[in-house]
């Protein structure tokens, strides 16, 4: 009899811890800031694909004004 | 400087979604996890391609009413740019694939649809590059680009709906049904595919004025 109770805790006690545990996400990143440096190079490629972007626009528009 | 004002529209939404895409909050879900911001990334770039594929089938409709061939300039940029992106929305979607279905590639009826999709419009550069006359090139590869796009819409849009898939939302609903739930993720998402469309809409723009330059100078000399 105490065996089983003593299961059914362990068993209520497994199932419990199992749903206290939560989906893991990249909190630590998040926790000492350092998502901001992924922000931050991410940032800085898509500028310089707009500032290549911008480049090429106004080269071509020269050679469009050549004409 | 002819109307940036879209061109500085598609700057301010995609670097928003690169911003925003990172630290806004998202809901946690499992074996997801954080991979669920590719949503913001992976999923315009298919939208993106679906808009280029519509131009160029625009196009290809009015060069075969008018015979003009600056239309076909038009139709073939967008179509060129389309494969471009359709590119990197499968191998994005490979990449998301390999760690949240664990393979790279696993059949499933979105991935065998787009993947026909994408070789229909490969055949479509193909068909271009085997003919020489320009005239015949022009309305051979016109009619193809319509037919390839009237072969788009049930390979990406109906087919995959049909059966049970991996992609979420399909086997019945439209996609987003989901994360139409969390109000964060609609925040960037709906900033995101504008952004991304007008990106695609840039640079076939700019890849259309070179093809413009070119033949303008052929056709004086």
């Amino acid at each position: 009899m105490l065996k089983r109770i003593t299961s059914t805790i362990y068993i209520l006690l497994i199932t419990r811890l199992a749903a206290n545990a939560e989906t893991e996400m990249a909190d630590t990143l998040r926790s000492n800031g350092k998502i901001y440096v992924v922000v931050m190079v991410l940032a800085t490629i898509f500028a310089g694909i707009f500032a290549f972007l911008v480049y090429l626009d106004r080269k071509i528009s020269k050679m469009e004004k050549e004409k | 400087m002819r109307n940036w004002w879209w061109k500085i529209g598609c700057l301010l939404l995609v670097g928003y979604t690169v911003v925003g895409g990172f630290l806004m909050p998202v809901p946690r879900l499992d074996i997801l996890n954080e991979t669920i911001r590719n949503l913001y990334f992976h999923v315009p770039m298919w939208f993106t391609m679906i808009v280029l594929f519509g131009c160029a089938f625009w196009y290809s409709i009015k060069f075969l009413r008018t015979g003009n061939l600056i239309d076909d300039i038009y139709a073939v940029q967008y179509t060129n740019t389309g494969i471009f992106f359709s590119i990197l929305g499968m191998c994005t979607g490979m990449e998301w694939a390999q760690f949240t279905w664990g393979a790279a590639w696993s059949n499933d009826p979105k991935e065998l649809g787009t993947a026909m999709c994408m070789l229909i419009y490969f055949a479509y550069t193909i068909l271009r590059g085997g003919l020489k006359d320009e005239e015949k090139k022009a309305k051979i590869s016109a009619v193809y680009n319509v037919f390839a796009f009237a072969m788009m819409i049930p390979l990406i849009f109906i087919m995959p709906r049909m059966v049970d898939s991996l992609h979420p939302g399909n086997g019945g609903n439209p996609a987003f049904k989901q994360y139409d739930l969390d109000k964060y993720m609609r925040l960037v998402f709906y900033a995101a595919v504008p952004g991304w469309i007008l990106l695609g809409l840039w640079i076939s723009s700019l890849n259309i004025r070179i093809g413009l330059v070119k033949y303008k100078r052929e056709n004086d000399l």
